[in-house]
C-alpha cells in the first residue's frame, strides 16, 4: 500500500523549486484514487472552489456515497461522514434538521443516486431540504467494474448488457434534472458537462448556485454532472471527452432546468441556456 | 387527591415514549407509519417542534432510519420508531451506526411476525434486536420496559447509553407495552443525566463543522469503511472491547426469587402478566419468584447464574424460542431450564400462564 | 372498595367502550389507584366487537388482560357471545338488554339488564347509552364511587364537547340508579 500522507509530501516543493500553482485550501493535497482521465477530480475541485468561495467549509459537512466516490471526504478538509448505498440524501437530511447552521452536501454517483437511492433523493428534494446535492452521471456503474447505470444510453454495452441496453428490456436513461426540477422543493436543478473547459466554467457557475440556494435557505440544490469513464468506457480520456459531447448530451441536455433565484416555479422543467463560464 | 397522584397522567406506553423521548433531551424524531406505534410520531410531531426540535415523517423505513444516522452523527440526540417490517428495514443504517460509533436510538413496539404477520403483541424480534440484527459484527443496547413508565424512564437511560458508548439502543417493547395505558409520573428518573450532559458526552467526535472547533482544527469524519489491510481487524476488535465494556450496564429486575424453587424469566409485557400468574400462584403456597431482565443486551447472566444453586427455570416469552437461549448460555448447566412459549399476536392474561407455570413445578428436579 | 377489580367492556365500534374505557382508567387514577387499560384490536375491528380491558388494583398493575374478567359490559350480542362464556362465576357483566336478547343470558350468571339505548334515546341522546351502562358497572361493582366518574368526565371528554358533560354525568347517574333499583329486586 502507498502512504498517502509520504506521497502528498512528495508533491511538495523541493529546495530549488517553487509552486506554480495551488489548488484552494478546501481540497488537500492527497493525491486521488481516481482512474486516469476520469472527472471526479475536476468535479472535486468544483465543489471545493465554491465552499472556499462561499466561506462555508468551516460549517460544512459532506455526507459521501458509495460507488467510485465513497472516499470523497479523503480529500476534502470538512467534516465528513459516510451513508450506506443511495442514503446520502436521507443522511443529509438528518444532519440539516440536526444542525441548521451547517452547510451540507452529498456527492453521488448515478447508481447511488438514481437506482438504489431513488427515493431517498427525490423525497429529500421534495421536501426541499437545504442540502445541495452533486450528482455524477457517467452512464455507468464505475466501481463494481462496469455494469449497467440507470442512466446507461440505450445501446451502451456495458458488462451486465453485452448487446447494449435496450429500451425493452431495460428501459431508458433517467433524465433527473428534469425530474429534480418538477419538484417544488428544488430550488435548482442544473445539468453541467466536464468534457470542456467552457462547460467546466458553465458547471462552475452552476455549482456556486446549488450552494448558494442552500445558503439563502431556498431549498434543496441540485447539480448533475454529465462525466467521463475512460476505463468502463474503454475509451482514452480524449476519446471519452469526445463521448460525452457526441453521444451524451443530445441524450442529457445541458442547462438550468429550474432556477428559483430567478424564475417562478411554473417554469420548471423548461430548461435556460447553460450558466456562462 | 394528594399532590403526587395529581402529578400522575394517564397515557398510552407510545406516548410516555415521546414524552420520555423529549424530557431527555432528544431534539430529532424521523420515523414512518406502523402499526401499532403510530401514537409515537403522532405525539412527537407536536412535541419537538414546540420544544425546538424537528420531525420529519420519512418516505421510508430505510429513509428515517439513515436520517438519525444523520443527525446523530452531529452529536443531536435523536431517534426513530417502528415495528415488525419496518425495523427489519432499518438495519442497513443501525449497522452503520454501530461500525461509525453513532447514537442512534430506536424503538421496537414489537408485532407479530414473520412478515406482514399481525398487529398484535409478540417477542419476535429479540434475536433481530440483541444479536446485531443488521449485517457484520455489530451489537445494540437493548432496553425491554414493561410498564408505560418505564416507556417514560427508560428513555433517559437510552439517550444517556447511546451518547456514553456512541452505539445505537433499541428499545424494546411490543404491541401491549405500546398500547397500554397507565398512570405515568412525568418526571425525569433520580438517575438521569441532563440532556446537556448527555450532548456533552459527544463533543470529541460529533459532527458540526471543524469551524466550530477553532480555526485550523482536523476535518472530522464518521465512517465504517476499513480496506486497508488489517484496518478492518482493529475496528472488529474496538467494537468487541466497547461491548464488553458495555456489561457494566446490565439491568434486571427480581421478585419473590429468596424462597423460590422455581424462577420464571421473562422480559417486557410478558414478564408482567407473568408477575400477576406468580402471585396468584404464590397466594396458594407456590414458592415462585421472578427475573426480569431490563436489558436483553447486555444480557444480565451473571445475577441470574447467582441464583442458579437449588432452583429451576422457566423461559417464558412471546415467541417461538429465542430468549432461552441466552438463559441456558447464562445457567451453562448450572440449573434445569424449561421453556413456554406464547405465540406471536395472541393476547393472553395471567390465566394463560398459571397452567405451563404449574406444570413446569411439578417437572421432575433434575 | 375491592382490593382488584377488572373489566372488559365490548360493543360494536362506535358504541364508545373505548371511551368508557378510558373514562374509569381515568377516574381510577385520579381516585388514587393504580390502573391499566388497554385497546384490544384485530381482526375483527370492523362489525364484529371492539373491545378492552380496564384493570384496577391496590397495587401495581401486572396483567393488563385477563381471558377470564370478573366483569364485563356487553353492548351487543356479538359481544354477550363472545364473552359470557369467559366471565367467572362470581363475576357481573352488565348487558345491553335494548341490543341483547334476554334468552341469550345465562340465568346462572349474575346480571344487570339494562335496557342503555332506551334510557339513553330518554336521555336524549342514544350515543349516552356507554355511559348508561358504565354507570351500572360502577352500582354492580362498587369498584369506583360514581362521583370520582361523573368528576373525571371533564379530563376525558375533548374540550370540542365539553357541553355535553352534564348530560354524560346523568347517563351516568340512571344507569348507577337503574342497577340499585335491580339490586333491590334482587334483594
Amino acid at each position: 500500500m502507498i502512504r498517502v500522507s509520504d506521497s502528498a509530501d512528495a508533491l511538495r516543493p523541493q529546495p530549488g523549486e517553487c509552486l506554480a500553482f495551488d489548488v484552494n485550501p478546501v481540497l488537500n493535497e492527497r493525491p486521488t484514487h481516481y482512474c486516469p482521465g476520469c472527472h471526479h477530480g475536476i468535479a472535486h475541485r468544483l465543489v471545493s472552489e465554491a465552499l472556499h468561495e462561499l466561506g462555508v467549509a468551516r460549517r460544512a459537512i459532506l455526507v459521501a456515497s458509495v460507488g467510485c466516490a465513497t472516499f470523497t471526504y479523503d480529500y476534502f478538509n470538512v467534516d465528513g461522514l459516510e451513508a450506506p448505498h443511495g442514503r446520502a440524501c436521507a443522511v443529509a437530511t438528518g444532519v440539516r434538521r440536526a444542525r441548521p447552521d451547517a452547510v451540507v452536501f452529498t456527492y453521488q454517483g448515478d447508481g447511488d443516486m438514481a437506482a438504489i437511492g431513488l427515493a431517498e433523493s427525490l423525497h429529500a428534494a421534495n421536501r426541499g431540504e437545504k442540502i445541495t446535492t452533486i450528482f455524477i452521471n457517467n452512464t455507468v456503474y464505475g466501481m463494481t467494474g462496469g455494469q449497467m447505470a440507470p442512466t446507461t444510453l440505450v445501446g451502451q454495452k456495458t458488462t451486465t448488457t453485452c448487446q447494449g441496453r435496450s429500451l425493452s428490456n431495460e428501459g431508458g436513461p433517467v433524465r433527473l434534472a428534469e425530474i429534480m426540477a418538477q419538484l417544488d422543493g428544488v430550488a435548482y436543478a442544473a445539468r453541467c458537462a466536464l468534457d470542456s473547459v467552457k462547460h467546466v466554467r458553465a458547471a462552475k457557475r452552476a455549482m456556486r448556485k446549488a450552494f448558494e440556494v442552500q445558503l439563502d435557505g431556498l431549498g434543496f440544490g441540485f447539480v448533475e454532472l454529465l462525466s467521463g469513464c475512460p476505463t468502463n468506457w474503454h475509451l482514452d480520456p480524449v476519446a471519452a471527452n469526445r463521448r460525452i459531447a457526441e453521444a451524451m448530451i443530445p441524450v442529457f441536455p445541458l442547462g438550468v432546468f429550474k432556477d428559483a433565484t430567478t424564475t417562478a416555479p411554473a417554469d420548471a422543467g423548461q430548461a435556460k441556456e447553460a450558466p456562462r463560464g | 387527591m394528594n399532590a403526587s397522584q395529581k402529578e400522575r397522567v394517564l397515557i398510552k406506553g407510545n406516548e410516555a415514549v415521546a414524552f420520555g423521548a423529549v424530557d431527555a433531551g432528544c431534539r430529532c424524531y424521523f420515523g414512518y407509519p406502523i402499526t401499532p406505534q403510530n401514537e409515537i410520531p403522532e405525539a412527537l410531531s407536536v412535541l419537538l417542534p414546540e420544544n425546538g426540535g424537528a420531525f420529519v415523517q420519512a418516505e421510508s423505513e430505510v429513509a428515517a432510519s439513515n436520517m438519525l444516522l444523520g443527525a446523530a452523527a452531529c452529536g443531536i440526540p435523536a431517534m426513530t420508531s417502528s415495528s415488525g417490517c419496518g425495523i427489519s428495514l432499518m438495519q442497513e443504517a443501525i449497522s452503520y451506526m454501530a461500525g461509525s460509533h453513532v447514537p442512534g436510538v430506536i424503538v421496537n413496539m414489537q408485532r407479530g411476525g414473520p412478515g406482514l404477520g399481525d398487529i398484535g403483541p409478540s417477542q419476535g424480534d429479540y434475536f433481530q434486536a440483541v444479536k446485531g440484527g443488521g449485517h457484520g459484527d455489530h451489537r445494540n443496547l437493548v432496553l425491554a420496559p414493561a410498564t408505560a413508565q418505564e416507556c417514560y424512564d427508560l428513555m433517559f437511560r437510552a439517550f444517556a447509553l447511546a451518547f456514553k458508548y456512541a452505539n445505537p439502543v433499541m428499545v424494546l417493547g411490543d404491541a401491549i407495552v405500546g398500547q397500554i395505558k397507565e398512570p405515568v409520573r412525568r418526571e425525569p428518573p433520580k438517575d438521569a443525566l441532563r440532556p446537556e450532559a448527555v450532548m456533552a458526552l459527544a463533543k470529541d467526535w460529533r459532527l458540526e463543522g471543524y469551524g466550530g472547533r477553532g480555526e485550523g482544527a482536523a476535518p472530522r469524519l464518521l465512517k465504517s469503511v476499513y480496506l486497508a489491510e488489517g484496518a478492518l481487524a482493529g475496528r472488529n476488535r474496538l467494537l468487541m472491547e466497547k461491548y464488553a465494556a458495555m456489561r457494566a450496564e446490565c439491568a434486571f429486575e427480581q421478585t419473590d426469587t429468596n424462597d423460590a424453587e422455581l424462577i420464571v424469566v421473562a422480559f417486557g409485557s410478558i414478564a408482567r402478566i407473568a408477575r400477576s400468574a406468580i402471585r396468584r400462584l404464590r397466594a396458594d403456597g407456590r414458592k415462585l419468584g421472578l427475573f426480569r431482565p431490563v436489558t436483553l443486551y447486555p444480557f444480565p447472566a451473571e445475577a441470574l447464574r447467582a441464583l442458579a444453586p437449588g432452583r429451576r427455570f422457566l423461559v417464558m416469552e412471546q415467541n417461538t424460542g429465542q430468549m432461552v437461549e441466552d438463559v441456558l448460555l447464562a445457567l451453562n448447566g448450572a440449573a434445569a431450564v424449561s421453556w413456554h412459549g406464547v405465540m406471536p399476536g395472541l393476547f393472553i392474561g395471567a390465566d394463560d400462564l398459571t397452567e405451563p407455570i404449574l406444570r413446569a413445578l411439578k417437572e421432575k428436579k433434575q | 372498595m375491592a382490593e382488584y377489580q377488572d373489566v372488559i367492556m365490548a360493543g360494536f365500534g362506535g358504541q364508545g367502550v373505548m371511551l368508557i374505557g378510558n373514562l374509569l382508567a381515568q377516574a381510577a387514577m385520579e381516585h388514587g389507584l393504580e390502573v391499566s387499560f388497554i385497546p384490544v384490536y384485530g381482526a375483527e375491528m370492523r362489525g364484529g366487537t371492539a373491545n378492552c380491558t380496564v384493570v384496577l388494583d391496590s397495587r401495581p398493575i401486572g396483567s393488563p388482560l385477563v381471558r377470564e374478567p370478573l366483569s364485563t359490559i356487553v353492548l351487543n350480542e356479538p359481544s354477550l357471545d363472545k364473552f359470557q362464556p369467559r366471565l367467572r362465576k362470581d363475576g357481573v357483566q352488565i348487558v345491553n338488554a335494548s341490543l341483547i336478547r334476554e334468552e341469550l343470558v345465562d340465568k346462572k350468571l349474575r346480571s344487570v339488564c339494562i335496557p342503555a339505548n332506551d334510557m339513553a334515546h330518554e336521555l336524549g341522546n342514544v350515543k349516552l347509552a356507554n355511559m348508561v351502562a358504565l354507570g351500572a358497572w360502577l352500582r354492580a361493582t362498587g369498584a369506583l364511587p360514581l362521583t370520582a366518574v361523573q368528576e373525571a368526565l371533564r379530563r376525558v371528554v375533548s374540550a370540542h364537547y365539553a357541553r355535553l358533560i352534564p348530560v354524560n354525568a346523568q347517563a351516568l347517574e340512571a344507569g348507577y340508579n337503574f342497577a340499585r333499583r335491580a339490586a333491590g329486586q334482587e334483594a
